[in-house]
């Protein structure tokens, strides 16, 4: 189902007193009429657009988290259609499925041809039920390995979009090798000859994410999330409470500028204002303008120059003490 | 559990009224057999029951000891440890934790490396310590799993791991994940000498070390009856509403589904490795 603004029914608490004046806007704009109207307008659209910024400069960890997860926050095939010019979605890992919660194809960026994959979500039960709330089986990462190995085959770059909330933890993926499928996801990013670049649309939930986003540039956008362990379950091991999810994303640190300041994203990009949920048109004109500037970067070098960086980029993350002798 | 004992006449209760075997003492209880062995015995098997071959866990120190030709182990990057780079606080400061345990286990980090010999040849030797933190991978673990590939290549020499891990190190948040991808780099770089790398999994292997470098071995190796996997069962259990069989995710049911190469007995560990090696690279 693809995605429209204008179905965004839900909101969440802190987004509340905007949108009443949201409402009482366009109660006016349709019904009113007359100078004063007009300017009673241009008031509220003032006040709308002030209360809007004091709302999103002070978001909570904990008020991102709720956003990178909101209901009507775009998915990655709603964003595909405005990202890109062309897509032929391709299905199955040759092996076992084809695994709704990935998706992935060949598609056109700006004259570019190119692969693309990414996590996918599903909007209603019957929806996410088909694509398991985001959450992939083996088979999932293993069609993505089979469509980088395609990209690197007719020497086409190679795009992801994250958008989960972890591997799927359960018996049948467990059979089927999901470390396994992980870890040689992991392995096939780090030496393929391709540019690759990932960009964080929602949530970044631990290595189900990561087996889909080694790559030469990992961008976030404003209001997504990327975090080793979700909130709750952090919370639920380190307090056996998972209700204090909240106390547990400040202390994880998973917000865009957390993960820009320890080096781990390389940039930030913006959504539309209020959130990408607001507007997912405006918002794909912002992935879409950096992942090309990204392609083409990464594109004039040698393949075997990108390879060396990007394990160097890797090689740079962490902190640790070394005490010397 | 008095009124247990009571509910059907002759029916024999076997924990509880038994024996309780001193800790510390000569002697312990087999958690698996319930069989009271002299530990000495135990010590002369490499910690493995000498009735139903159950194997207890044991050290990183010990686990190289046990692989290496005598004192022919060095240790490297001994005073590498962890940071706290999240200024990260549960019930305690994740620095105060670290300390803590430091202490306590006698060792600075989950992983102890270093190079050594095994049938006279050089090797790139590392086996996590289960004790220090669940045997969780922080910057300071990542950092020296790298290194360790990072002699490999330079020694052009196998590297072997013995991995037993939880996983990811919470408390370093996102970085933690980030060494998934770093080792995964360090072990790029020495795929490209042609020497085998061989991952052994302990009990027990899971999460972003079972999802990382212990899967993705040229030869994988497993001890009998080793819990790997990449959701612990607890999570499962929690996820499907049902309870798990017991041998679910263990080095046998690993076997039966393709994802080891082979289960080897504790003893016979280091003659397998050689032997591995043998052919791949001899």
């Amino acid at each position: 189902m693809l995605h429209n603004p204008t179905m965004a029914t839900y909101f969440l608490p802190f987004e509340k007193p905007l949108v009443e004046l949201e409402r009482k806007l366009q109660e006016l704009k349709e019904f009113g009429t007359g100078n004063r109207v007009q300017d009673e307008i241009k008031r509220l659209e003032r006040r709308a657009l002030r209360l809007r910024e004091e709302i999103f400069r002070g978001l909570t960890r904990w008020q991102i988290v709720q956003l990178a997860r909101h209901p009507s926050r775009p998915f990655t095939l709603d964003y595909v259609p405005h990202v890109f010019d062309e897509f032929v979605e391709l299905h199955g890992d040759r092996r076992f499925a084809d695994d709704a919660s990935i998706v992935g194809g060949l598609a056109r960026l700006g004259g570019r041809p190119l692969v693309v994959i990414g996590h996918q979500k599903g909007r209603g039960t019957k929806d996410n039920i088909h694509r398991n709330f985001g959450s992939p089986r083996p088979e999932g990462y293993r069609k993505a390995k089979r469509l980088m190995r395609l990209a690197e085959r007719f020497e086409r770059p190679v795009v992801t979009f994250v958008d989960t909330q972890g591997a799927y933890p359960g018996v049948g993926a467990e059979e089927r090798g999901q470390a396994e499928a992980i870890a040689a996801n992991l392995q096939a990013m780090m030496e393929l000859r391709v540019p690759i670049v990932t960009a964080i649309i929602g949530e970044g939930g631990s290595g189900g994410a990561l087996a889909i986003a080694v790559a030469d540039r990992v961008m976030m956008l404003e209001f997504s999330i990327y975090s080793v362990i979700t909130p709750e379950g952090c919370a639920s091991i380190l307090w056996r409470d998972s209700g204090r999810a909240e106390q547990a994303a400040d202390a994880l640190r998973l917000t865009a500028p957390d993960l820009f300041g320890l080096g781990v994203v390389d940039e930030i990009v913006r959504e539309a204002p209020g959130g990408a949920q607001r507007d997912s048109v405006l918002t794909a004109g912002h992935l879409r303008e950096a992942l090309i500037r990204h392609v083409d970067e990464l594109g004039a070098l040698e393949p075997e120059e990108r390879v060396n960086r990007r394990i160097a980029k890797y090689r740079r993350l962490g902190v640790f003490h070394e005490e010397q002798r | 559990m008095a009124w247990f004992t009571k509910v059907a006449p002759g029916l024999k209760v076997r924990a509880e009224t038994r024996v309780k075997v001193p800790e510390g003492g000569l002697w312990q209880r087999c958690p698996d057999c319930s069989e009271i062995i002299y530990n000495e015995e135990i010590e002369k098997n490499c910690q493995v029951c000498p009735r139903c071959l159950h194997h207890f866990r044991i050290g990183a120190r010990q686990r190289i000891e046990m692989t290496c030709d005598p004192s022919s182990f060095v240790e490297h990057d001994a005073d590498l440890t962890a940071a706290d780079p999240l200024d990260f606080r549960d019930s305690k400061r994740y620095r105060d934790r670290i300390r803590g345990v430091r202490r306590s286990v006698g060792e600075n980090e989950a992983i102890v490396c270093g190079m050594g010999r095994l049938g006279g040849r050089p090797i790139s030797i590392g086996a996590f310590e289960f004790g220090f933190l669940g045997g969780s991978m922080g910057s300071a673990v990542g950092e020296k799993v790298a290194r360790l590939f990072d002699r490999a290549t330079e020694h052009r020499c196998p590297a072997i791991i013995f991995c037993a891990s939880g996983g990811a190190r919470m408390q370093e948040g996102v970085l933690s994940l980030m060494q998934m991808a770093k080792t995964t780099g360090a072990l790029a770089q020495f795929r490209r000498v042609r020497q085998p790398y061989l991952p052994v999994l302990t009990d027990p292997t899971t999460g972003g070390v079972a999802a990382s470098f212990a899967m993705q071995g040229d030869v994988c190796l497993a001890e009998p009856k080793a819990l790997v996997g990449f959701a612990g069962p607890r999570v499962i259990e929690q996820t499907i509403r049902q309870t798990l069989p017991p041998d679910f995710q263990r080095s046998e049911f690993l076997v039966e589904h393709g994802m080891v190469d082979l289960i080897v007995a504790r003893p016979q560990i280091p003659e397998t490795l050689g032997k591995l090696i043998d052919l791949l690279a001899g």
